[in-house]
């Protein structure tokens, strides 16, 4: 940062925290989740009221579901106290369109950035609180051209707005249930923002869909809900942009995605997501498929205090099928619970999970898995591949695959690896030339390449850098 | 010319009573020679070349590895006067590769994920950067890091380091034809699934990649078959004399001193050397056995 920027900052902190204060009065609703909370958040949004009878219920639910707890070496969950959470901010145009919100940033995050090599323009786009005139022409252009087909791709409020009979129809109904867990429930009752995606019968978008724009309009949303549905034959990529850190203004994100893929469809769903360490990371993703249909889920989990995030997959139609790539790296504090489900509800469905995690400096990954074969599915298919790579003997990693078989007629393989990254490695490459920080550095590199392969050039680079920066401990 | 000097050294394995192995091997190569290291199992010869790279197993309790250079070992480079003579044990093991030794691994790392292109460029130029900074200080470079992708992420920076990606193909292209190998071998992870044969083919490619003065073959031969021998040591005596890089080939059998044939021929037995010859030494070993040079060597002490 310039000192110039500096200069301001000090003189400018106070006026500022005063000036957010009376903003937040006026915008931010009451602490804590109560009828009367909702009621205003719906409101605020102008929704129907089927939308805010789907919140209530939700309340209820998540109201008297209990916190995990149970489950066999979960992350301590004790600290998530939901009664402390501001669960709704309007987005602030004024925040948003105000360049100078830059300097609010915490210094670790601004930091990031700065590591990362992002220009300053699209620092500001991506940390939410900057204008992003050029990125919104962009999409604008692309939106007209997808348009044509029938492709819609907008913010998840707006398409409550302007979509109204395919929201109702698929919003928290069929794939993720508010009753499927406590925190699905309670991002049912509080959602806000995220995307929506609608694809035609028969039609491809070529390009991956990008939701990097959905950063900016959302501001400070944390519980945003994707919803994606393919028709029967088409095709689509999606991908979260939330490849940058972002700043949690509270300390619990809860997302629901949810995606339906038709009849031979194919749908790619790639994140990317680096979150502060202060972050409770607790997701419910799952996809429904029907007849020879195809679902990708790839993504890496970087960042947050604790996640827990299984993505499923429900193959519900013959020849259905699954592919999961899932990458998970835990530092110093950090205990990163994820994998993947896929129910096998058909007969000749197919599925491959590989999941690799990484952990140093006493971080914690866990990969836990179910595979569900139903009676029925027969000559279904399932590989589930889980390599652990450890730096030190104070960091853990556990597999904690299930795997349910009610049929005979399927292939079940299972494989997994944990090791501590190899001194005789690290000896091979720095007699190569590479010093020790390189050396580890490109075994990670490699170690993670089957999902940076899977991604565009950008986030492959985008991810590459962020364990790069994860390595050298430098990140917040 | 470089002059690779082992002076007394003694070695234990780097652990709590870890076990004494080398106990005062002495010996001299230059670049442009081939020496032989022969002995029998546990005699000590892999624990040396691994000390010669640094690996960190291992702890030197006595003795000195010098690294004499002289201007022509780096080209163009000019090397000051007071960085002509190197002491090895001081050095992390990258510093060692930079100023020229390059140890071939008999089981190298299998590295998944990594494309042979990209280690290598990345090892070349990682050399050079070191290089110039042992030699002519920290200022001499700082590496800007900055966008510019080729055709992955993976493959690194276009512009990253001193060879860029053009250049190291011709480069890379030009090594490969002098060892006869296949271009598609480059875009396979670093030695996953290499057979035994390919992995030793990349060892000696990797090494006329980075042109190194001295080299350190551990049981290069070992697991090969004889038309893979055969094409190994075509590679050997290919660096030799095309970039008079001084081997150092430590192995079991006198069968790959056919092929790659050596000026020099030391026996180890027991953590030193014990005894030094031409090449007639190791047919004589052929004939007699270890258990000769053993009798003869505590006999005559």
């Amino acid at each position: 940062m310039s000192s110039d920027q500096d200069h301001l900052k000090e003189t400018d902190t106070e006026a500022r925290f005063e000036f957010k204060k009376e903003q937040k009065a006026a915008f931010v609703a009451e602490k804590g989740l109560t009828e009367e909370t909702i009621r205003v958040i719906s409101e605020d949004k102008d929704e129907p009221e089927w939308m805010l009878e789907r919140r209530l219920r939700a309340l209820k639910q998540y109201q008297k579901m209990p916190m995990p707890t149970d489950w066999p070496g979960q992350p301590d969950l004790s600290e998530v106290n939901v009664d402390e959470i501001v669960p709704y901010i309007r987005p602030d145009v004024e925040v948003r369109g105000g360049v100078d919100d830059w300097r609010d940033l915490p210094d670790d995050i601004k930091d990031t950035f700065d590591k990362l090599g992002i220009p300053e323009a699209e620092k500001n786009a991506l940390s939410g609180v900057g204008a992003q005139y050029e990125s919104e022409v962009v999409y604008q252009n692309m939106q007209e051209r997808w348009e044509e087909k029938g492709v819609v791709f907008m913010n998840m409020d707006q398409a409550v707005q302007e979509h109204e009979d395919i929201v109702k129809e698929y919003f928290m109904t069929k794939c993720v249930p508010p009753s499927d867990n406590k925190f699905a429930a309670l991002h049912g009752a509080i959602w806000s923002g995220g995307s929506f995606v609608y694809v035609p019968e028969d039609v491809t978008v070529e390009m991956p869909v990008q939701a990097y724009f959905r950063m900016n309009s959302e501001g400070m949303g944390q519980f945003e809900h994707t919803l994606i549905v393919a028709e029967k034959g088409s095709e689509v990529h999606y991908i979260e942009g939330c490849s940058a850190p972002k700043y949690s203004a509270f300390n619990l994100h809860s997302g629901g995605v949810e995606v339906f893929v038709g009849e031979d469809a194919h749908v790619q769903y790639s994140t990317v997501q680096n979150w502060s360490k202060n972050t409770y990371n607790l997701n419910t993703k799952r996809a429904i498929v029907e007849k020879g249909g195809r679902m990708e889920w790839i993504s890496g989990s970087m960042g947050s205090k604790a996640t827990m995030l299984y993505p499923a997959s429900i193959l519900k139609g013959r020849g259905a099928s699954d592919n999961h790539i899932t990458i998970a790296f835990a530092g110093e504090g950090q205990n990163i619970d994820t994998g993947a489900k896929v129910y096998h509800n058909a007969p000749e469905t197919k599925s491959t999970i590989e999941s690799k995690s990484i952990s140093k400096d006493g971080g914690r990954t866990n990969y836990r898995g179910l595979v569900h074969i139903a009676n029925g599915a027969k000559n279904s298919s399932t590989a589930v591949e889980c390599d652990a790579l450890m730096f030190d003997n104070e960091s853990t990693s556990d597999t904690m695959p299930y795997m349910e078989i009610n049929e005979s007629t399927v292939d079940v393989a299972h494989e997994a690896t944990v090791g501590k990254i190899g001194d005789e490695d690290i000896f091979y490459l720095q007699s190569r030339g590479l010093d020790d920080d390189d050396a580890k550095q490109m075994i990670v590199s490699g170690f993670i390449e089957p999902i940076t392969e899977e991604l565009p050039i950008e986030y492959a680079v985008e991810l590459n850098r962020l364990v790069e920066l994860e390595m050298e401990g430098s990140l917040g | 010319m470089a002059t690779l000097e082992i002076k007394n050294l003694h070695a234990r394995v780097a652990e709590e009573d870890g076990e004494q192995i080398l106990r005062g091997v002495d010996l001299e190569v230059k670049s442009g020679e081939i020496h032989a290291l022969m002995g029998p199992n546990g005699s000590g010869k892999s624990t040396t070349s691994k000390i010669i790279a640094g690996h960190p197993a291992y702890e030197v309790t006595d003795g000195e590895i010098l690294l004499h250079l002289e201007d022509d070992d780096f080209g163009d480079l000019e090397i000051p006067d007071d960085a002509r003579t190197w002491n090895l044990l001081e050095l992390e093991p990258n510093e060692r590769a930079a100023l020229g030794i390059f140890l071939g691994f008999q089981y190298p790392a299998e590295i998944e994920g990594v494309t042979m292109t990209n280690f290598l460029r990345t090892a070349l130029n990682a050399k050079i950067d070191e290089r110039e900074e042992l030699l002519f200080g920290e200022d001499a470079e700082e590496e800007e890091e900055e966008a510019g992708y080729d055709t992955s992420p993976m493959e690194g920076n276009v512009d990253d380091g001193e060879v860029g990606v053009a250049e190291f193909q011709k480069l890379l292209k030009e090594k490969m034809d002098l060892l006869d190998m296949d271009e598609k071998f480059m875009q396979r992870y670093l030695n996953a699934g290499f057979s035994g044969g390919e992995k030793k083919q990349n060892e000696v490619l990797q090494a006329a990649i980075l042109e190194p003065s001295i080299a350190v073959l551990d049981e290069i031969d070992s697991g090969l078959d004889i038309d893979r021998l055969q094409d190994v040591s075509k590679g050997i005596n290919a660096l030799r004399d095309e970039q008079g890089t001084g081997i150092l080939q430590i192995t079991h059998y006198q069968r790959i001193l056919e092929y790659v044939e050596p000026d020099h021929v030391h026996i180890m037995l027991d953590g030193k050397v014990v005894k030094s010859g031409d090449a007639s030494l190791a047919s004589e070993l052929e004939d007699k056995g270890y258990d000769w040079v053993r009798e003869e060597v505590y006999e005559a002490a």
